[in-house]
């Protein structure tokens, strides 16, 4: 690693930057707190590169404008915070049904309605999942330092090219505006997936919403050689409008299975002593830095503790939990809401009865000296 | 070409009522593209939701069915990757001007240039009959079944105001002007606005006595009048059809090319007023 390419950034900026690695060329956004510094820093970095910036009037139309021009070839991102992300969930779905790529950042600040901005939460866990209506399955990553931001972010737009799918980036504030060291990567170092792009050439007729064998959909640029529609409604394969009852079942299950029967290869996580660990942390974003400081504190003192760290949250890596839960005696999920993930973890164990939340909702960053405390009223201890 | 080269056949019988006058717009706006010779492939029409946004579907062009309200929205982001595309964005009076209120002034505003067809029946359709804000004082609908006390917008001022530069007015009745003024819109370089005023029998005419299709198109007839004219000063009532504004500004994505170039160049950011540089913020 060439020392020049080590910075000391804020979150925010190296999750822009990892855009700009990734291909990003086009970003439409409304400045909020804590994201605003995504949109500042893209509004200098794009042009430079021949990419677009433009600052819309309101998070509704910073998505539908970034699903726009992801049509047309582009890679695109957004980025927003709690009361921009409800603005933007109508538009996800559209992205989620027409099937176009793009990535959504919300760095999350305390909620509901304009709560307490510019402070860190992690209470948009399961709005990620289940904001816009009806059934359909999403892609959510998150991280916990600056150079994971860079490599998840990264891997939210390889993964939103590869299923044709919105994927979001559920970042927090704490994450997004401390500073610490970021090594970029030299160009190559990290995979890179392009769009596919359809071989059917010009003249002969494209069918937009035609799998391949493998179940992947290749696409055209909207604008380019071939002409078709696109809409929200359920539609055939020719993106045309349809109510047919077998078009739309086998729309929506393909919506669905496209992402739930890829877990495995969505699934990002990390292992810290979990071998013979009897005591397992469950957490992620910052949250994550804080439960690791307690188990390697633990470890030193020879107590058998291991912390599983979550990047892919969404759709929800319950074989990988369920797994590594299977032999524990106890299992705590260390985050900043009233227990999202806890209830995704006590679905996922054969004994939701040993899953314990130790959580802070207050708009601090949960300490280690919380999770000691929690740890000790759990073991049935006293504060 | 013929007009059937410019449909999509596969999608017809199109979802329109008997005497609907979308389907006057459909033929003139077809007719527009055809006299200017634009190739079917350089032609991009983003729709929200509602009756009028039905006709992306039925056109040969690259067509995007959206949300209500956001076709502009999406319409940006299209125009900004691909500005030699020309942008269609045929819209309600509740996709322009009730949900999509915000959108249109702010298009307008930046100059972007996209033309936007404001399909005006005075009506949600698609719903059922209930009032839009260009309703009109004391029409009827299904949600206003007493009176409508919700005052109109007039789209050709909110459009002036908002900073179009091309705005024009047209009903279904004055077909050869709607086809003339969509061809000068689709023309001028910027964001350009013709409202025309379409007639719904089945719930706006119904509801508010103004009889069939042929009766709705007769009065569109007896209350306009060309914009200017000596009728207009005797009958403040009449609406004014014709060309509004026409004016020019640099537009948006002209713009931002030099935006590009600037950037490139020297990656500095210059102060306006006082022409000094700093080197760009960031990690570059």
């Amino acid at each position: 690693m060439n020392e020049k390419n080590i910075k000391f950034v804020q979150g925010n900026e190296a999750c822009a930057e990892a855009a700009l690695y990734a291909g990003l060329n086009f970003f439409a956004g409304y400045p909020i707190t804590p994201s605003t510094e995504i949109a500042e820093l893209l509004s200098v970095r794009l042009p430079q590169t021949g990419g677009k910036f433009i600052q819309m009037e309101d998070e509704i139309a910073s998505i539908c404008a970034i699903i726009g021009a992801s049509l047309t070839g582009n890679k695109v991102m957004t980025a927003t915070s709690g009361p921009g992300f409800s603005l933007m969930q109508e538009a996800l779905g559209y992205a989620v049904m027409a099937e176009i790529p793009c990535v959504i950042v919300n760095v999350q600040r305390g909620g509901p309605s304009t709560g307490n901005p510019t402070h860190v939460s992690q209470g948009d866990v399961n709005q990620a999942r289940w904001g816009t209506h009806g059934e359909h399955s999403i892609i959510a990553l998150t991280a916990s330092n600056h150079q994971d931001i860079f490599s998840t972010t990264v891997d939210a737009f390889n993964m939103a090219e590869t299923y044709r799918t919105p994927v979001i980036l559920l970042f927090d504030e704490t994450i997004a505006h401390m500073r610490e060291s970021l090594a970029v990567p030299e160009k190559g170092a990290l995979d890179i997936v392009d769009r596919l792009k359809t071989s059917v050439k010009k003249g002969v007729d494209f069918h937009p919403y035609l799998p391949r064998e493998d179940g992947r959909l290749p696409m055209s640029d909207f604008g380019g050689i071939h002409r078709y529609n696109v809409t929200g409604l359920f539609h055939d394969m020719w993106g045309f409008p349809s109510s047919d009852p077998k078009i739309v079942h086998g729309l929506l299950r393909h919506l669905v299975d496209k992402i739930e029967n890829n877990v495995y290869n969505i699934a990002r996580y990390k292992e810290y002593f979990i071998d013979d660990a009897r005591t397992v942390f469950i957490s992620y974003g910052s949250s994550a830095r804080s439960a690791l400081h307690v188990v390697k504190n633990r470890r030193a003192r020879g107590e058998r503790i291991g912390l599983l760290e979550l990047q892919t949250l969404w759709p929800f890596p319950a074989a990988v939990v369920r797994k590594i839960c299977a032999e524990v005696q106890c299992v705590i999920v260390v985050e900043m809401n009233m227990g999202q993930v806890l209830q995704q973890v006590k679905m996922a164990v054969d004994d939701p009865g040993k899953v314990f939340l130790a959580n802070r909702i207050d708009g601090m960053l949960i300490t280690p000296t919380d999770i000691r405390n929690i740890m000790r009223v759990i073991q049935g201890k006293g504060v | 070409m013929a007009v059937k080269d410019y449909i999509r056949e596969r999608f017809f019988p199109q979802m329109w009522c008997p005497g609907c006058g979308h389907g006057i717009i459909l033929n003139g706006l077809i007719r527009a593209v055809e006299e200017l010779g634009i190739n079917k492939n350089d032609i991009v029409m983003v729709s929200g939701i509602g009756c009028s946004a039905r006709i992306s579907g039925y056109l040969d062009f690259h067509t995007m069915h959206t949300l209500h309200g956001r076709a502009l929205a999406f319409a940006t982001g299209i125009k900004m990757s691909r500005p030699e595309l020309n942008l269609l964005v045929p819209m309600g009076d509740g996709d322009a001007l009730a949900i999509g209120g915000n959108h249109f002034i702010h298009a307008a505003r930046r100059n972007i240039d996209i033309t936007v067809i404001v399909m005006n029946n005075r009506v949600y359709g698609m719903t059922g009959g209930q009032f839009s804000p260009l309703s009109g004082y004391g029409s009827l609908a299904t949600t206003a079944p007493y009176t409508n006390i919700d005052h109109p917008f007039d789209a050709v001022d909110i459009a002036k105001s908002a900073g179009a530069t091309f705005v024009a007015r047209s009903t279904t009745y004055h077909i050869r002007q709607l086809t003339d003024l969509i061809k000068k819109a689709i023309t001028h370089k910027g964001f350009s606005v013709v409202e025309i005023l379409s007639q719904c029998p089945t719930y706006y005419g119904r509801k508010n006595r103004e009889g069939n299709a042929y009766e709705m198109m007769e009065l569109m007839k007896q209350i306009t009048t060309p914009v200017g004219s000596k009728a207009k000063k005797e009958n403040p009532d009449l609406v004014e059809t014709g060309v509004f504004v026409e004016i020019d500004k640099p537009e948006y994505c002209a713009q931002y090319e030099k935006i590009i170039e600037r950037a490139k160049k020297d990656g500095l950011v210059r102060s306006p007023s006082t022409g000094r540089g700093r080197v760009s913020p960031g990690l570059g």
